[in-house]
């Protein structure tokens, strides 16, 4: 039986084990219809063209846990950040780890999306904002149809969450294959600011799928600030589908440091629904081996006076092959729109491959747009330079590929993540410089 | 201390220096001069181990040692310094943290423990006012946004930190104003002794009014072709080079 079948036949058996009587299992059936109907994407679909999931579709990925598996925290310390007080919303092979969490309800909901679903409580923003932005192709349907655990943050309006959210989910390996699809809804409401920090880490050899889809909704003057760290094993490949929707004035970033795993799909959509709105995306790609790493964004501009940033940056190495696909849409009403693009990559070894794609549809005439794209070497002058004063080739290297990415890190808000992520930079470069980057 | 013997090296296939011969002794300062596309900043990328120049004839001996097949840290690491013409920006690492790097990378490499941070504070410090660098330009990123005479006094301020046995100043004198100037030259004057060798490159005589050279070359078309005192450059800033390429050809 291939996956597909697989999965929609699994649905039965997945509907025993949730409350078909909630009002959210209608959208549920719903999208495995859609699923049914749809499939997996394959090459031939234009946003698809770069990334094949052929191959990591040929295990036979168990889709729910058989058991319960508890994890040290000693063991997975290192992937939490731990120097600084936070609130953490952990799962281990898709179930809530109750232990490695601590979620609160103070003043504002950071918990579960199985206590969101079931609780009456949650229900007016359950109805409001659940599966509401999630586009309705194949493979975010097929997450919506399992849609059951997950990340629920709501923070009401004029409230500062006062501590960075982590949002991490392991994998342990016990089944020989495993498929996880984690469902997270995020709103902040007006005047409100919130810090999260999403993770995927497997713990094991055997193959690991994630189909995650986010929501997010960003209200009048909200301030979000999302960081994404993909640096998995080489056995596990991510498919992360995130939709935000942000109203006037309000300001969302997204930051996405894919370092490893197997093959990672973005599928990063913002959606302007207020003026004066501002959307940045920043990514850094450091990959190498046969890693696969494909970013597909969309801001769509809807109303007018509103910004976007976007700022890619990626280094590939050996065969690892890196796509971005960067669409921007100024719709007829969108006047006064900055949108702004920019994709750099160096290429360090003659069989990496980079597929850089801009796509801007522009329907308004009073707009500045722009987007650029390189493909480049690290710079022999630059390397020289440091050589000449006695810094080894691969500490130079290091050194450059850091320069290179630094922009990005600089914006990263929280010191600590940033001084995370750049001792992850030099780990996957394998250098110590002798201070922090 | 530096002994050049009939080199030749090309780019790309053409050849740009062509049997050229230079001694430098410890305790010497030597200043090279010639037009515009002579070789002279070919010459110091090759000493200071350029991988993109191809050695194809003649020695390069550094204490006696061949250095030809060293890398560019490993001529570092055997003290050799280049002050570049065009230094390079490195955002996000600072000053500070590129010269510990350099330093403790050398240490390293000459099988020496790493300098201790406080010893490390203080020789920064002390080079710091040497070249009248104000310290919060120590933490800003290297050469990120500098002016042209900032790149330049970074330069001999990174060379007054390695502590080289032979310096290379590749036109280190242009784009600073006579401030910065005579503050440069004062910090190599200073940096000078009877165990280290300095090598100026310029275009202008101006430079060499404040480090005054033991001997004075032309280079042209890839070779020394004369070489004399400080007077020479004297001569060169009033007569050009027409009347030396007149000479060869004759």
């Amino acid at each position: 039986m291939d996956m597909k079948d697989k999965l929609v036949s699994s649905f039965l058996a997945f509907e025993e084990s949730v409350n078909v009587d909630a009002p959210i299992h209608n959208i549920r059936s719903q999208a495995i219809k859609i699923f049914e109907e749809k499939g997996f994407p394959s090459k031939k679909e234009e946003a698809w063209k770069y990334t094949s999931l052929k191959s990591i579709l040929k295990h036979d990925y168990s889709v729910f846990p058989k058991e319960e598996n508890a994890l040290d925290f000693k063991e997975v310390k290192k992937y939490f950040l731990h120097d600084i007080d936070t609130y953490k919303i952990v799962f281990v092979d898709g179930r809530y780890s109750s232990y490695l969490s601590a979620t609160t309800h103070d003043k504002m909901d950071v918990c579960l999306m199985s206590s969101a679903l079931n609780y009456d409580k949650y229900r007016p923003v359950i109805d409001n904002y659940f599966n509401k932005i999630a586009k309705p192709d194949g493979i975010t349907s097929l997450n919506t149809a399992f849609s059951r655990e997950g990340a629920y943050i709501y923070i009401p309006k004029n409230k500062l969450a006062d501590k960075p959210i982590q949002i991490i989910h392991f994998s342990t390996g016990k089944e020989s294959a495993q498929m996880l699809q984690p469902r997270n809804l995020i709103v902040v409401e007006e005047n409100s600011q919130v810090q999260i920090i999403e993770r995927h880490q497997s713990l094991t050899k055997n193959p690991v799928l994630t189909n995650s889809v986010t929501e997010i909704f960003a209200d009048k003057r909200a301030i979000v600030d999302y960081y994404k760290i993909q640096n998995d094993r080489q056995s596990a490949s991510l498919i992360d589908n995130t939709f935000i929707e942000q109203q006037a004035q309000s300001t969302v970033s997204v930051h996405t440091f894919a370092f490893g795993g197997n093959l990672t799909r973005n599928n990063l959509n913002f959606y302007q629904k207020g003026e004066y709105v501002n959307s940045i995306l920043n990514g850094v790609t450091i990959i190498e081996g046969k890693q696969h790493v494909d970013h597909n964004t969309l801001v769509h501009h809807i109303e007018p006076n509103c910004e976007s940033h976007q700022d890619y940056k990626g280094i590939f190495d050996e065969k690892a092959t890196g796509v971005f696909n960067g669409k921007v849409v100024v719709n007829k009403e969108a006047q006064k729109t900055n949108a702004f693009q920019s994709n750099n990559n160096i290429l360090l070894d003659d069989s990496a491959t980079i597929n850089s794609k801009p796509q801007l549809e522009i329907f308004a005439d009073d707009v500045k747009c722009s987007h650029g794209c390189t493909i480049g070497q690290l710079d022999e002058s630059a390397l020289f330079y440091l050589r000449s004063r006695g810094i080894g080739q691969k500490e130079a290297r290091a050194l450059l590929m850091y320069a290179f990415a630094n922009n990005v890190l600089e914006s990263v808000r929280i010191p600590e993540l940033k001084a995370r992520i750049t001792k992850l930079i030099a780990n996957k470069l394998g250098v110590n410089l002798g201070f922090d980057l | 201390m530096l002994e050049i013997t009939d080199l030749h090296a090309n780019v790309e296939g053409k050849e740009i220096i062509k049997g050229l011969n230079l001694k430098v002794n410890a305790g010497e300062v030597h200043a090279i001069m010639g037009p515009n596309g002579a070789g002279k900043s070919t010459l110091a990328n090759i000493i200071a181990g350029k991988e993109e120049y191809e050695v194809s004839g003649g020695k390069m001996l550094l204490n006696g040692e061949d250095i030809e097949e060293l890398a560019p840290e490993e001529r570092a690491h055997k003290g050799i310094f280049l002050s570049f013409q065009y230094p390079v920006e490195i955002p996000g690492v600072t000053v500070t943290n590129f010269m510990k790097t350099a330093i403790n990378e050398t240490r390293k490499a000459q099988g020496l423990e790493e300098m201790p941070a406080k010893d490390m504070l203080k020789l920064i410090r002390e080079k710091s006012e040497m070249l009248e660098i104000d310290r919060k330009f120590l933490s800003r990123s290297l050469n990120e946004g500098f002016s042209g005479g900032e790149k330049k006094r970074n330069e001999i301020f990174q060379m007054a930190m390695m502590q080289p046995k032979l310096a290379i100043l590749d036109e280190t004198d242009s784009g600073l104003d006579i401030d910065a100037l005579r503050i440069v030259a004062n910090g190599v004057n200073k940096l000078k002794s009877s165990d280290n060798a300095v090598v100026v490159i310029t275009h202008y005589q101006r430079l060499l009014e404040y480090i005054v050279p033991d001997y004075v070359h032309v280079l042209y078309d890839g070779k020394i072709v004369k070489s004399g005192s400080k007077e020479l450059a004297l001569q060169l800033e009033e007569k050009g080079y027409d009347w030396i390429k007149e000479e060869i050809n004759a």
